[in-house]
């Protein structure tokens, strides 16, 4: 294959196909196991410092929050993380510390709410590093490409543009039609954090509403993590096996964790909360309000059911609840 | 800056959903491009298909969406679907019409949303691509809202997020991009811009009212080309108003 322009982003979570292959056939479970723990246990056996990590859902949407506030309290380090349109979970990790190396669809940025003042500010001090370029289809294929087991797959975007040229893509010549298409590599994070509205005990996870690329990256993923609203029967699961959108021989760990994507939106469930947001972005101004906050809201309590009472308790998670049913009508600083 | 009773905002609200057109297909962005999509839907275009990339298919949000994810974008949806679905059908030739964003454009329509300053070491890190460059790479026209000034509108971009027409004729061909894509309209606050249909140059269509042609093209770093005929744009009717308060009565993006 002729190859006509080759991109000089680092390429991050490749593998030869058949290497992967012979890490999954020794790693993932085939067996109906229970995989329930906490999500203190998931993250201490399946999140290191230096692994490549990226979050499900769609940046603040379905984001699995206890996981990223958990991996903030145990002090990861030096992770590389997807920008997979990465909004409040790599914002967080970024202000904490945790994350060294970013590859870039979109990340930095709350969507209407603004930039982000934590991430830009670790960016553009160096204290972490931009080491790729791709956009948002692009990076959702490099999932597609890994969990179908390929090295790459063609797509017809990024050509032309620095986009590409800071990528860790290439050009090449079609055999067919004979026209330059970019080659995207495959990407196999070392471990994949989730949050889902059900999941039974073995980790087969339902979503409601739309997936994003969550059905292609937690089966590209080396290591997947799983929280669920709630962990149903298996019979459930069987009962309505259509909605299963992560099947139980990709995911090594389940959580039950109630309200786990807050202050996220869990669609169908709870609104986004963006008083809390919207303290995260006033805080997370300066190095020392954004200290204050890991402090009060990460270090300063136990677990997850801790920080929940802290930010509003069964008071402020109803009202989420009615907004996101439209019985009430949405409150935001930025408004 | 107000022009007699409403916001610019809300004109190139206007402006951008009069561009849509009925039974076609828009892949749309948080913020004025869903606005005008909305909005196009409740006047000329009511068969119009609307998409996000997250997965949303053919909504009819009650209440204005603030994230290209959230729930409102696939309420009462055709499809709650995936990025996969919908990339691909933007790369299949499904998409007419994509909106965009841009801290930078050049003449081409080239557009950067990624650094300010040198990428390495960036005075300003923006969000970077997103969806931008698959939509600029795929759907049939793109149009673009922004603001508009020299630092805008700029000879060169910092970076080249997403393909305009590049260096110019036949360059999106020749790199690989979908034959016959590309940017069709750039909607500032000062007026309405396409492009030039053999140089592919930026080329000014009509002004706001209020605004000059001299105001427009000295708000421009480079040569914006100025044919013999430039309209105004039509204001805001009573009635395109009306519905903008229907569809964003909180303000949160023409404001109120």
């Amino acid at each position: 294959m002729e190859i006509l322009a080759e991109g000089h982003g680092e390429l991050l979570g490749w593998h030869d196909p058949d290497e992967n292959r012979e890490w999954v056939r020794t790693h993932k479970p085939r067996a109906l196991v229970d995989k329930r723990m906490t999500v203190r246990e998931a993250v201490e056996r399946y999140v290191h410092d230096g692994d490549y990590l990226a979050m499900g859902g769609f940046g603040h949407i379905r984001t699995p929050m206890a996981l990223v506030y958990e991996i903030i309290r145990q002090r990861r380090r030096n992770l590389a993380v997807a920008g997979k349109t990465a909004v409040h979970d790599i914002d967080i990790l970024i202000g904490a510390g945790c994350v060294s190396r970013v590859e870039v669809a979109y990340a930095f940025g709350h969507e209407l709410r603004g930039l982000s003042p934590a991430g830009r500010r670790a960016v553009e001090s160096d204290q972490c590093r931009v080491v790729a370029e791709i956009s948002n289809g692009g990076y959702q294929w490099r999932f597609l490409a890994g969990m179908m087991g390929i090295p790459f797959i063609p797509s017809r975007n990024m050509l032309g543009t620095d986009t590409f040229e800071k990528s860790a893509c290439k050009v090449a010549r079609d055999p067919w039609s004979g026209k330059p298409v970019c080659l995207i590599p495959a990407a196999y994070p070392d471990v994949a954090i989730f949050h889902v509205p059900r999941a039974d005990m073995y980790g087969n996870a339902q979503i409601d509403g739309i997936l994003v690329e969550d059905f292609e990256l937690a089966r590209a993923a080396r290591r997947v993590i799983v929280t669920t609203e709630e962990i149903v029967d298996n019979e459930r699961i069987r009962a309505e096996p259509w909605h299963t959108v992560i099947p139980f021989y990709v995911v090594d760990a389940v959580c039950e964790v109630p309200y786990g994507a807050h202050p996220c939106q869990m669609p169908y469930l709870y609104f986004f909360d963006e008083e809390h947001i919207g303290e995260w972005l006033r805080l997370s101004r300066t190095p020392e309000g954004t200290e204050d906050y890991f402090a009060r809201y990460v270090y300063g309590v136990s677990d997850f059911e801790a920080y929940l009472e802290l930010v509003g308790g069964v008071r402020k998670l109803s009202y989420l609840r009615r907004v996101e049913r439209l019985q009430e009508r949405m409150q935001a600083p930025w408004l | 800056m107000a022009v007699e009773g409403f916001s610019l905002r809300k004109l190139q609200a206007c402006v951008a959903a009069r561009m849509l057109e009925d039974h076609r297909s828009v892949f749309v962005g948080t913020g004025l491009p869903m606005i005008a999509a909305l909005l196009a839907q409740r006047t000329h275009a009511p068969g119009i298909l609307i998409l996000f990339e997250a997965g949303g298919i053919g909504p009819q949000p009650p209440v204005l969406p603030i994230s290209v994810g959230d729930s409102r974008t696939f309420h009462r949806a055709v499809a709650a679907s995936s990025m996969h679905d919908a990339m691909s059908a933007a790369q299949a030739g499904y998409l007419d019409y994509g909106f965009l964003g841009a801290a930078q454009i050049d003449m081409y329509g080239n557009i950067n949303t990624t650094v300010i300053g040198a990428w390495e070491h960036p005075r300003a890190r923006l969000p970077g691509s997103g969806g931008a460059n698959d939509l600029g790479s795929f759907c049939h026209r793109t149009i673009v809202i922004m603001q508009q000034d020299r630092r805008r509108f700029v000879e060169k971009v910092d970076f080249l997020t997403t393909p305009g027409y590049l260096t110019g004729p036949g360059a999106r061909e020749r790199a690989g991009l979908p034959a016959g894509s590309g940017p069709y309209r750039v909607i500032t606050q000062l007026g309405v811009y396409g492009f030039h249909p053999e140089s592919k140059r930026m080329q000014l269509l009509s002004v706001h009212p209020g605004v000059t042609v001299e105001e427009a093209c000295a708000n421009s770093a480079f040569e914006v080309l100025v044919p013999e005929r430039v309209g105004t744009t039509a204001p805001p009717t009573e009635e395109e108003l009306r519905l903008l308060g229907e569809i964003d009565p909180m303000g949160i993006s023409v404001g109120r």
